[in-house]
Formats: structure tokens, sequence, C-alpha cells
């Protein structure tokens, strides 16, 4: 093998964000041809780095040379102008445009006051969707697409704009098992072409499976760059969280009570139809299902965001009616929502206020807000839950997005709920924080809290569930306790008989 | 716990290191960049400007006096402040300030007692108050559009009721609530000092003001959070009613009758004190105490225009650029906390 020269070439880059450093001196070399994974807990400053590479954010210390010269990537267009592309965790795209506009959308040239030539935008749309051999209509808005075609427009555009390097930020975090093999064979093809790829993902199978060398980051500090082939699998985690990992995935049998939460003929149409289930006090029901199978629809639906149009909610065996979330939570319901930037946080408002947002009972009994309680139930929580931040008064954008959820987690053990409803609690969450999820989980449901969990990670199903429900365009499929559930079973009952989602093989 | 044997990192601890808490941004900084501060130096580089031009104008009497042309404004704006941080608007204050004071003048002259009237004029502000919540928080119409027309609708129906003459013959005591001091002080000064004082305390420290913030910071996460969002707008938009209403009659008493113009075109002069004031017009932030300085600003530097005898035309052009200018600091402001 030759010395290859980097493509990229990163020194002494730190970044400080109000005052906490999330990065500290790192030096990284990125060479043409590699699929170079950034590892880390949340907040460990990998997603930071890759932003600075972007443009997004700008180094408060440090250079950048790429291909040998050293450059100064200002803004995101600039870094696109040095052919550095970032497709993002959850795919920014203007969902009223077509997908042959939005795919064009950033691209440098053209006449300002050009005509559109709408057939060729639409030829060049359809042979960029061809490379990646997904059959997606580029005439159709970006809003009938899954989220997983998102996610291949957005990939599809960083090759129209000709990249030599691209990053992907958790590109497979809502994507099939079949959506990610397509994924891998893009990116294999586009190493070949000799581009640089930078993948961040917390599934090391994923990891083990594409890249060639990886860059493990803690607390803002490079730990160790190495061939990905030289680490285990327990070597890359205890690098990334410095310490033994606990076997969380086994839980003692809880105590079950009486149900707690029962659905009957809960029905919401175009959403879900029919759906029947009971979660018993104590007990950890799992809710699984593919993306975009009604999963979340009946959470809202329970939790009175976007109420069923028919069927009963009984809380205890007696029926309630639930009209919006202040009924749910007065009934002792929670729900952590999926969306935890838009449905979750006050962004600009202190963590404080954002963990005391659902109790305003208890630190403002008579109306008027007791700092001294507020701040100490907040404090309390920060030590609880170990979330890490420089203050409570601190804006929560501020924070990394595991300690945002953990966050939202603290608001709603606050308010001390009978029934907790988990929607994606630890998605784009490294392992080290899941674990803490996963204890605090079982230790809800040890303390006689009826838990329903959703989660498209069949490993976290099987792990923590009592029992799983299958949900499948709208309908509950399957209903499967704890000793015959396997991933076949779920995903056998996930994937629709019929229509365009069949999948072959594992599923079959 | 038992150490990595052999761990190659050396340079890694092997244990967890819990990061030492960076200090927060030091406190006089996050005095001084604030919206309210550009308030009070741009409300301190008025009052040095305008006695400069004019020796008649550093006399405190003199501009209280001169104040209560804009003080009901003033009083309206504070409430219009609530509002815009909870991520609504309201534009129909001024139109709800004519249509209840022509109802008041309307009912005295068919011969209810004034305290009826007044009642009657409140009630007014309620109504036209809760329909605009209506459309928004019922109907989800957005507040833009919704009191762009009813401020149409109510200056309109003013209009039908009171024609084109004024209503006038309003008794003495009635009259002339600017003329009534307390020391120097004109009444309606009193009055918005005191307003003020509540709803800057109401903000500031009850539940109600921190979920109004919340409200306007995210919406859905508020919803989410359990917090009673259509209750808190439906409420906001009838304090807007009421206080307008309140606003009107104490027009009434200064001008001594009624006409359907009432406070025209004094929508934008609200909203001109909220901005300049510091809050933000996608809501979630702002202050009671900015929309105070700002409404001195306001008096202070119309006042003293007029004082220098700069034509009126020449005044709007200057409030015009005044509340680009605050608009484009707020921003700055605000978008360098986002960070």
């Amino acid at each position: 093998m030759t010395e290859l020269r980097p493509l990229v070439s990163a020194r002494g880059i730190s970044k400080s964000f109000g005052g906490v450093e999330v990065l500290r001196n790192v030096d990284l070399d990125l060479l043409p041809g590699e699929v170079h994974a950034l590892l880390g807990e949340n907040g460990a400053g990998k997603s930071t780095f890759a932003k600075i590479l972007a443009g997004v954010h700008r180094p408060t210390r440090g250079t950048i040379e790429l291909g040998g010269k050293l450059v100064e990537i200002g803004s995101p267009i600039g870094a696109q102008r040095l052919g550095i592309t970032l497709i993002h965790q959850e795919p920014i795209s203007f969902p009223d445009l077509s997908v042959a506009e939005n795919l064009v959308i950033g691209q440098v040239g053209g006449k300002p006051l050009g005509r559109v030539r709408w057939a060729e935008l639409a030829k060049e749309a359809r042979r960029l969707m061809g490379l990646l051999n997904v059959p997606i209509d580029v005439t159709v808005p970006m809003r009938g697409l899954s989220i997983a075609d998102q996610q291949m427009v957005e990939i599809a555009r960083a090759l129209a704009s000709d990249s030599r390097l691209i990053i992907m930020d958790e590109p497979t975090a809502a994507l099939t098992p079949k959506e990610v093999e397509t994924l891998f064979g893009i990116v294999r093809r586009l190493r070949e072409e000799g581009r640089t790829i930078i993948f961040i993902s917390h599934r090391l199978e994923e990891v083990r499976a594409i890249c060639d060398r990886v860059t493990i980051f803690r607390d803002g500090d490079k730990i160790e760059t190495a061939a990905t082939t030289n680490l285990t699998d327990a070597d890359i985690i205890r690098r990334m969280i410095g310490r033994p990992v606990a076997d969380y995935l086994h839980r003692g049998v809880g105590h079950v009570g009486d149900v707690a939460l029962s659905v009957r003929a809960l029905t919401l149409p175009g959403r879900f139809e029919n759906i029947n289930f009971d979660v018993r006090k104590g007990e950890i029901v799992g809710l699984g299902g593919l993306v975009g199978a009604g999963r979340t629809d009946v959470a809202r639906a329970i939790f009175g965001v976007a109420p069923a149009a028919s069927g009963v909610i009984e809380i205890d065996g007696k029926p309630v009616t639930i009209h919006e979330p202040t009924d749910a939570i007065g009934l002792g319901i929670a729900l952590v929502s999926e969306d935890r930037a838009i449905a979750g946080i006050f962004r600009s408002l202190s963590v404080e206020t954002n963990i005391t947002a659902a109790v305003p009972k208890q630190i403002a009994p008579n109306g008027i807000i007791r700092r001294a309680v507020e701040k100490r139930l907040a404090q309390q929580s920060v030590e609880k839950l170990r979330i890490r931040l420089a203050t409570v008064r601190q804006p929560i954008g501020e924070l990394s997005g595991g300690n945002q959820q953990k966050a939202i987690l603290a608001r709603w053990l606050l308010a001390e709920p009978d029934i907790l409803i988990l929607d994606e609690p630890t998605r784009g969450i490294d392992i080290g924080v899941k674990a803490e999820f996963y204890d605090m989980i079982g230790e809800l449901a040890a303390g006689g809290r009826a838990i329903l969990l959703i989660s498209s990670e069949l490993p976290e199903l099987l792990a923590l569930s009592d029992r799983i429900l299958v949900m499948s365009e709208g309908k509950l499929t399957a209903d499967i306790p704890r000793a015959e559930a396997s991933q076949e079973a779920i995903m056998h009952a996930a994937v629709p008989r019929t229509g365009r989602h069949t999948v072959s093989g594992a599923a079959a | 716990m038992n150490s990595i044997d052999k761990n190659p990192v050396a340079a890694a601890p092997s244990t967890v290191v819990v990061r030492e808490a960076a200090a927060p941004r030091p406190r006089w900084q996050v005095l001084l960049i604030r919206p309210e501060t550009v308030t009070l130096i741009l409300l301190v580089v008025a009052t040095i400007v305008a006695s400069r031009l004019s020796p008649f104008f550093a006399d405190l009497g003199f501009i209280l006096e001169s104040s209560t042309y804009y003080i009901e404004f003033a009083i309206v704006a504070l409430v219009l402040t609530l509002v815009i941080i909870s991520g609504e608007i309201d534009l129909s204050p001024a139109a709800q300030m004519a249509l209840s004071a022509c109802l008041f003048g309307t009912a005295f002259k068919a011969g209810l007692p004034i305290p009826v009237a007044m009642g009657v004029s409140l009630l007014a502000g309620l109504v036209m108050g809760a329909f605009n919540g209506f459309l928004v928080t019922v109907l989800r119409l957005p507040s833009i559009i919704v009191t762009i027309g009813t401020l149409i609708l109510y200056r309109g129906l003013a209009q039908v009721l009171a024609g084109d003459k004024s209503i006038g013959g309003l008794p003495s005591w009635f009259v002339g609530i600017d003329y009534r001091m307390v020391g120097i002080v004109p009444v309606p000064v009193l009055v918005f000092v005191a307003a003020s004082i509540a709803l800057g305390l109401f903000l500031g420290i009850t539940i109600y003001g921190r979920q109004i913030y919340q409200i306007g910071t995210s919406e859905i996460a508020a919803i989410h959070a359990g917090i009673r969002v259509r209750r808190i707008k439906m409420g906001l938009f009838i304090a807007s009613g009421i206080t307008s209403s309140i606003a009107g009659l104490m027009v009434a008493s200064r001008l001594g009758s009624v006409r359907y113009d009432l406070a025209s075109g004094a929508e934008l002069t609200m909203v001109l004190i909220v901005m300049l004031g510091g809050t933000y017009i996608f809501g979630g932030r702002g202050s009671i105490l900015g929309t105070f300085l700002a409404a001195w600003l306001l008096v202070i530097i119309a006042t003293g225009m007029t004082v220098a005898n700069i034509a009126i035309n020449a005044q709007l052009t200057v409030m015009g650029l005044l509340l680009i200018v605050s608009i484009i600091m707020t921003n700055a402001i605000y978008a360098r906390s986002q960070r």
C-alpha cells in the first residue's frame, strides 16, 4: 500500500458553545476513498466535528486542510463549493416542492433570471435517482414520501453536487433493513469512485459492515483512530464510555398487577383501526412495527394530542374521555414524544423551565412561581438522571440530544405518572446513555408503573418488554408473550402481507 | 468497578470523567446584551437630544402632560406585549377602542347613567376580544388575518353606530381625566405605571406568565406538556378587548366626546411601542419593562420633535426608521443568544 495523501487534515480543532467546550484539540486525517466512522456518546463531539467540516459551525480554534490547502469553511454553501456535503440526521427538505426541485436546491450555478427547464430538471432527477436504484417518482411532492425515501433524495442530492467528502449523520436511523442494504451499496460505490465518506451511527454492526476506519470521541476529546478490523465491539464500547458496560439486557421478572390502561376498538380513520390492548401495572408492553405503521398515532390518541374518532380508553377499569393532553396528564398518563425537537423541548428556554413544564402545581401552588422549589426540583432531576450541563439556567438547546432527552424524561418523572408512554425514547442516543435509559425504564416498571414502549429497535423491544404488540398498516397484528418473542416473530407480524412494502428474505 | 486492563489508550482515563461545569456567560454580559438595554440607551439619548433642541423640554411636568396623548395606546401595548410573546398578534385594539367608546356614547345618549354605559362598553370589549379569541383558538385561523378582519369590522360597526358626528355632552365630572393630577402626575400616567407593574409581575413571577413564554417558544411542545394553550390565548384576547375598552373610555374622557374615528391608525403605534421594547415578533421573548421604556421613548421623541418644530410628516419618517432599527437590533441580539 502506498502512503495516501489525506483529503482532509484537521489540526487542533476546538469548539465551545455558550462557555461549554464540546470539542478539545482534535486532530484527524481523512483519506480519499475511505468510509470513516465517527463514534461516541451523545455530546461526545462527533456531530459537532462533522458540522464544522460542513460549515454549519466555525471552530473556536484549529485549522483544516483540504487536499493540502488550508481552507476556511465559513458556511454550508462554502462547504458545498469545496465539495463537502452533509446529509442531515433528519432530512431537511421543502415538503411542498417536488422531489426533482428538492434535488437541485442548494446547487451552485444557474442564472438568477434563467428559465426553469422542467423537462431537463425531471430528466436529471430521474438519472440521479436511477443511480441509487430506488423507484421514486420525481414529480411528486416530498411530503408524500416516507422518511426513508426522503433520506434517499438527500443522498441523491449529495451525488448531484459531485462532492469529494460526504458526511452522513445517522443516515440509517429511520431506514428498514432492506433500505440500509441499498444505502450501503451506494456508499460502497461512492468509495470506489474515490470519495471520502464520514459515517456517523450508533449501530456497531453497521459500522463494522461498511467502515474502513473508526474514530472514537469521548467528552469532546478524540480518543483513538484505528482500522475497524483492529477493534472488537467491546473495545469500541469501552473507549466510548470509558467504563465497562453493565449487562443491561437482563431484567428480572417484575411484579405485574391489575390492568392500568385498556384500549378497546380505538379507531382513527386513515391512521389506525380497531386497536385493542391492555397494559398492566408494573408491565412493560412493547409496541413494534415498521415506521409509519400507526404506532405513534395510537400514542398520540391515548395522550389526547390527536384523539381517536371512536373506541374506548379505560384507566383502572373506568372509561375516560381525553380531549387534550391536559386531560391525560390529569389521569396520570405521560408521553415522551418521538419528536423531541418539536414536541418536546422549549429550545431557547432554560433547562430548569423545561424540566418543570408539566408540573405547574408543584412549582406554583398558588399561581406564583417558587424559584427555590423549581431550582431544587430541577437540580434533583439533573443529579438523578445524570444530565450533563453547565447550569440549569442555560438554554436547553445548548445540550446534546441525549441530555435533552433525559431532561424531557425528567419532566415526566416529576409528574409521577401511573402510565408512561415512551415513543422511541432512545432514538439517536448512544450506547452508554441507552443503558441508563434501560435501567430507568426497568426501575419505573418495578415501581408499579404501566409502560407502553414504542421502539423500532428490535433488540431494545426484546430486552425490555414483558409482552410485544406489533402493528402493521394501522392494525394490530400480533401480541407476543416474552417467552415466544424473537426478531423473526416481530418482523413477520410487522411486514404487510400485501402492498408496496413487501420485503423479501428475512421476514418471510 | 474493575479497571480496564491493558488499555492501549494511555491518554484516556479509565474512569468516567464528569466534566467540570463551564462558567456560564458573565452576568454583566447577560444584562447588557438585552433588547431592553437598547431601549433604555435610546431613551437616554433621545432625552439628551430633545433637551438640546429646546430649552422648554427639560421640564418633567411638561413631558408628563404631553404623554397623555400616547398613554392610552401604551396601556393597550402592555397587553399586546403578552399577546405577541404568546406567538399571536392583535391588530384590532384601536378599532375596539372606537367601537366600545361609541357604544358608551350611544348608551349615554339613550339615557343610561354613566356607570351603566361604562359597563356596556367594558362588556363590548369582552365580547370583541372573545370573538377574536374564538376565531383564533377554536377555528384555528392565523391571528394576523383574523384581527385585520375584525379591525375593519369593529371600526365599521362604530361608524354604523355613531355616524359621522361626534357624540358629546358628557357630564363634566367624567370629562378631563388627563387634567386630574396626583402631584404633577396625570391620572392616565398613573394608570399606565400601575398596569405596567401589575402586568410585569404577572408575566415575570406567575405560572401563567411562564406558560405564555412557553407557548410562544413552541406551541406544539406546550400542548404536549399539558399547558392549556387555547384557554390562555383566549384569555389574552379577552384581556386585550377589555383593556382596549378601558383605553377607549379614557380617550372619551380626555376628548369630552366620541367619534367613530377615535384612535384611528393607533394599532400601528401600539405595535411600534411593543417592537421598540424589544419583544420578538415571532413570540417567546420580550418583557413588560421593554414596553414600558419604549412607551416613554415614543413620548420623548414625539414631544421633542414637536417642540423642535419638526413637521408631522418628518416625525412619521423618524418613527418608521426607529421601528426598523429596533427590529434589526432585537433580531441580532436574539440570533446571538440562539447559538
